[in-house]
């Protein structure tokens, strides 16, 4: 369970399943029936082509860290230093998260590294797709 | 399609006073510059007729707080380039014969926060559910978010980083309104204070009050006016995403993409006529993606630029010649600050003067790569 005090998501009609994914243990994304391509963030259309002729579907949760800053002041919910990542899904989209059991620190965070998904909850309603350094690379 | 040079900034002020400010609101700081920039050209309030200024204040309250019944307004709000936005808008409302005579207004008390109205993401907005959760805290740890990238790709040093902040301290050295004007090192800069790696404090923007005002009118009409017309030769806007981790690329941002070679090819000018330039530097690593991205150098050649001198006094392409976000003065929304500095270098009242500097580039970012806008002026009318 996740420290309080963390901003937390309220998901709305389009975003509902991804959510209730996650809480169970499942990262859902969407893909575009006209180009076969996965997006994210969620939404019942296609950011590509425009059609609504879309399908969900249950992501690897295998991803690489593309990005990353270290913030050093308090937030409520975070001890710092603490890294505010962005991952490359297998699949392709990118989304914001935390990197966890890792070091948070330059050294340890190398960019293009291998991670896997770590849901964890926040409260009953919400689990986070948090990532952590995948087991073959721990 | 509007004349290259068909329009004109006859008025630019920024308020009397800018850092910090505590003797007024946000909404005064908005007046000040407007009636600052009223005076210089003896216009009246009942003498505006286009109004644009960008949220949280609404056109509505400083049409009648400065009592002005506009024929046309604006209240594009894209983050801190919507004054270019709205420069490009107004130019186009000129043109159309919407309006004749444009006030754009800018007040912010970033620093003093008096009559300031902080907006966080509602939690079921897409940065709400998306993004906040994770830990971010204001731009300092949005913004940055793409440099790790950016610098892997590009071959990119800390110290080139560093150097962005050293080169900009330098200009602000020369300007007695810039909040901070010591000369610094890039040894200064990577030893001061993390605030959000791999940024340090000196890399990040200040955080001020001020205001600034714009008056616009056809080039025509410029001539009855006391001061020297600067003539708005092209301009471009777009926008990209408001959550900086779905940017497509983390090495350029497609807004500038649009927006700079936008405004470039309508000005008709080339890149090597530019003589000075503003890239709005709300972090070290701005300077270097506008470059890139408008086309100045080449992907990863922007930090060796910038590491060889061409941006310093004296150097080739003189840029952000006030001192910058980083060391001028940053309100939260510094666009206008930018395009004021481009107004004053063509005008020739710079305290930083680029000597017989004809056309300047005025590069603006909004809301961590969400937007873009880009004017090019020129004290030539073509």
């Amino acid at each position: 369970m996740l420290a309080p005090g963390r901003a937390k998501p309220k998901p709305t009609p389009e975003t509902k399943h991804f959510w209730d994914g996650c809480k169970q243990g499942k990262l859902l994304l969407q893909r575009c029936g006209d180009t076969g391509k996965a997006y994210f963030p969620p939404r019942p259309f296609s950011p590509y082509t425009g059609t609504r002729n879309v399908s969900v579907f249950e992501a690897s949760g295998r991803a690489t860290l593309h990005s990353y800053v270290i913030h050093h002041r308090p937030v409520p919910g975070f001890t710092p230093p603490y890294a505010i990542a962005v991952v490359e899904l297998e699949e392709g989209p990118r989304l914001m998260t935390n990197i966890v059991d890792c070091e948070q620190t330059p050294e340890a965070l190398q960019l293009d590294m291998k991670l896997e998904v770590a849901f964890t909850p926040m409260d009953e309603e919400i689990s986070l797709p948090l990532f952590r350094p995948a087991k073959e690379s721990r | 399609m509007i004349g290259r040079g068909e329009i004109a900034v006859v008025g630019a002020a920024e308020s009397t006073q800018i850092g910090v400010v505590p003797g007024m609101s946000q909404i005064m700081l908005h007046a000040d510059a407007a009636l600052n920039a009223m005076a210089e050209t003896g216009l009246k309030p009942a003498d505006i007729d286009g109004v644009a200024c960008v949220g949280p204040m609404m056109p509505q309250q400083i049409a009648h707080y400065l009592g002005i019944t506009p024929k046309w307004v604006d209240g594009t709000g894209v983050g801190g380039c919507s004054f270019m936005l709205h420069l490009r808008h107004a130019a186009a409302a000129i043109h159309a014969g919407y309006c004749k005579t444009v006030l754009i207004t800018h007040g912010e008390s970033g620093k003093s926060r008096i009559n300031a109205t902080p907006r966080p993401p509602e939690p079921e907005s897409l940065n709400g559910q998306f993004e906040m959760p994770y830990g971010p805290f204001g731009p300092p740890t949005l913004f940055p978010i793409p440099v790790l990238r950016y610098m892997k790709e590009r071959g990119v040093t800390h110290e080139d980083l560093a150097t962005v902040a050293v080169v900009q301290r330098e200009w602000a050295g020369k300007n007695p309104r810039a909040m901070f004007r010591e000369p610094i090192t890039v040894e200064d800069v990577l030893n001061s204070r993390m605030i959000a790696y791999p940024f340090r404090i000196l890399q990040c923007c200040l955080v001020t009050d001020g205001g600034g005002a714009l008056i616009l009118t056809s080039a025509d009409r410029a001539k009855d006016f006391p001061t020297k017309p600067v003539y708005v030769l092209g301009t471009g806007e777009s926008v990209e995403t408001n959550m900086v981790s779905q940017m497509k690329d983390f090495t350029s941002s497609s807004a500038f993409r649009v927006a700079g070679p936008t405004a470039i090819e309508a000005a008709g000018i080339d890149r090597k006529d530019v003589d000075h330039m503003m890239i709005y530097d709300a972090f070290a690593h701005l300077p270097l993606y506008g470059l890139e991205d408008l086309g100045f150098c080449k992907p990863g050649e922007a930090a060796g630029f910038i590491r060889e001198g061409n941006t310093r006094p004296g150097g080739k392409l003189p840029l952000n010649t006030n001192g910058g976000g980083l060391s001028y003065t940053h309100t939260g929304m510094y666009g206008m600050f930018a395009l004021q500095e481009s107004v004053r270098q063509m005008r020739g009242t710079a305290p930083a003067q680029v000597p017989g500097a004809k056309v300047s580039v005025c590069h603006g970012v909004g809301g961590m790569f969400s937007a873009s806008g880009t004017v090019v002026f020129s004290n030539q009318r073509p």
